[in-house]
């Protein structure tokens, strides 16, 4: 399974980032995780959100540029060394454009993934029996 | 001292004569050469034996910007290409470079003017000048060059863009004149304050122009450098630098009018002011033989006396420029309009059309920023991607500006939409 990642674009304003969100909870859209990547000039807010669709629907209408990229949502066991096993299953085939962490109340936790090649990382974590979530999968967890 | 004292210091009435029998001999010459001018002027039902002298001169068309471009590039040049020596070039309103030709005489003419100015400024045989003016296709170093080189000064071509070979030079050389932008010159005075080297200068003009400075401006360059500055005016349509310059009492730029007839206009009813009322400059150039202009509207905001100046010279006298016309900017004394960047922007399908133009000026250099919407369909949720962008937007308006310009990208709508006339350019120099 793959999540939908909503990103925005913001640029470096105050209260441009308390503006996304307040878009975000007008309209009952909540934040599952977050990443914020910044250069000197602009943002770009990556999110897992309850309602991927409803959420850029609404940021775009607010006059925000967002879109929704497909990314990997991987469960990991909290031990040392967990994150660096899966990576290694797929670093020969694909390459991590990006990664952040998602917390969940159990006791594993998840990683997001950004990859070059999405269906190709699934497929080899799959035969390794890692699990990946959907969007659905992660507002339960 | 004066360069050329029969010119320079003719009666009103002596100099009046010459322009008027010079302006006659022009019509006839562009009636017959340039089939724009002959059009323009069958147009306006005119024919070249109405025009018997300067009084007549407001029964000729205007000519603009405008029709240098759509005449791109030789369109509106009187002579063969044989007799073209060198060609000048300097920003247009949109994608086109206003392109003008000289002939070898335009060239003396051009230096006789300079060299004028140079007098003006106390620069002679026995000075040594780094003209930092940039070199090439716009007019300023070469033309501030031939001027100098006349008057005998020995001349050091620097250009532009080595600041600190600029500031070892005019230690090691003993540099005595420095002809530059007015804003280039206190970025030299910053220059020589970090490398301690303000005590050991020996310089005593400053040829400043090429873009708009104010009598503030010419305090903080004589303080801190202890020079005496002079103002330098002129544009590439009409020659280049040495139209007009100021003499030691600063009273106005005299302007080199056995050459160039001024008018000053109503920029509305395009009808003549009076002396001293301020108008948009007008120039006939009344020598030039490559690419003659009638009536050109500069765009520049002045007023005009014909008094006789304290130095002795007659010459009609222009005040300091109070502005434009139109919406060009002189950026690091580079002509810039904002149309030139919508056209370049409408070649880039990353962004919208709408675009933000910020000019500053950050330790006495001019900064330009422009700030322009991403196109959502564009949009990537990876840095390089959006980096890309950024980058080609700052490649087409290097292309497009001949300057480069920090490229700022914003949210679909950032930029306000206005009723009417749109804003399209903050200016935070302060000029006074």
């Amino acid at each position: 399974m793959s999540a939908k990642q909503l990103s925005v674009f913001i640029e470096n304003r105050q209260g441009r980032l308390g503006e996304v969100l307040s878009v975000l909870k007008n309209n009952e859209v909540n934040l599952l995780s977050l990443s914020l990547a910044d250069t000197t000039e602009y943002g770009i807010l990556r999110l897992i959100v309850s309602y991927p669709e409803k959420g850029k629907e609404c940021l775009t209408k607010a006059g925000f540029s967002c879109m929704l990229a497909d990314v990997l949502v991987v469960k990991i066991p909290h031990r040392t060394g967990a994150l660096q096993e899966i990576l290694e299953c797929v670093s020969d085939k694909v390459s991590v454009e990006y990664a952040y962490g998602l917390s969940t109340d159990k006791a594993d936790a998840c990683v997001v993934l950004k990859v070059s090649d999405i269906k190709t990382a699934r497929d080899v974590l799959s035969q390794n029996g890692i699990e990946t979530l959907s969007t659905d999968e992660i507002d339960k967890l | 001292m004066i360069w050329n004292k029969e010119m320079e210091c003719a009666s009103r009435e002596e100099m009046r004569k010459l322009q008027s029998k010079r302006l006659v001999e022009l019509v006839r010459y562009v009636y017959e050469r340039v089939p724009f001018y002959r059009q323009k002027m069958e147009n306006a039902g005119v024919r070249p034996e109405d025009i018997k002298g300067v009084d007549d001169i407001a029964k000729l068309p205007f000519t603009t910007k405008d029709d240098l471009r759509d005449n791109y590039p030789f369109g509106l040049f009187a002579v063969p290409q044989r007799d073209i020596v060198r060609i000048h070039a300097s920003s247009g309103t949109t994608g086109k470079a206003t392109v003008v030709g000289y002939t070898q005489n335009d060239l003396d003419v051009w230096a006789e003017c300079v060299a004028r100015c140079m007098t003006m400024a106390n620069v002679g045989k026995d000075d040594i000048i780094q003209i930092a003016y940039g070199y090439g296709l716009f007019t300023g170093g070469l033309g501030a060059h031939s001027g100098a080189e006349k008057v005998g000064a020995t001349v050091v071509p620097m250009s532009t863009g080595n600041s600190k070979k600029l500031t070892t030079m005019m230690v090691d050389f003993g540099a005595t004149a420095i002809a530059c932008t007015p804003s280039y010159l206190l970025h030299i005075s910053e220059v020589l304050r970090e490398e301690k080297l303000l005590d050991k200068i020996k310089l005593k003009s400053a040829v400043c122009g090429a873009e708009p400075w104010t009598e503030k401006m010419r305090g903080e360059i004589e303080n801190r450098l202890g020079v005496k500055a002079y103002d330098i005016y002129g544009l590439s349509e009409v020659m280049g630098p040495g139209v007009a310059c100021d003499c030691e009492f600063h009273a106005g730029l005299h302007v080199c009018e056995d050459h160039f007839y001024p008018e000053i206009i109503d920029a509305k009813t395009l009808t003549p002011v009076a002396d001293g009322e301020t108008g948009e400059l007008v120039f006939t150039t009344l020598t030039k033989e490559g690419i003659p202009l009638i009536r050109y509207r500069t765009k520049d905001l002045t007023s005009i006396t014909r008094e006789k100046c304290e130095c002795g010279r007659t010459s009609a006298r222009i005040s300091r420029f109070k502005g434009r016309s139109d919406d060009m900017l002189i950026i690091r004394g580079v002509n810039v309009f904002p149309s030139q960047v919508e056209s370049a922007l409408v070649d880039v399908e990353e962004v919208t059309p709408h675009y933000l133009m910020i000019v500053d000026r950050v330790n006495n250099l001019d900064t330009l920023e422009i700030q322009v919407e991403i196109d959502e369909k564009y949009y990537t949720d990876e840095i390089r991607g959006i980096e890309k962008i950024t980058k080609k937007i700052a490649h087409v308006i290097q292309q497009a500006l001949g300057i480069s310009a920090k490229i700022t990208l914003v949210s679909p709508f950032a930029l306000k939409r206005s009723e009417g006339k749109a804003v399209h350019v903050i200016d935070n120099r302060k000029y006074d």
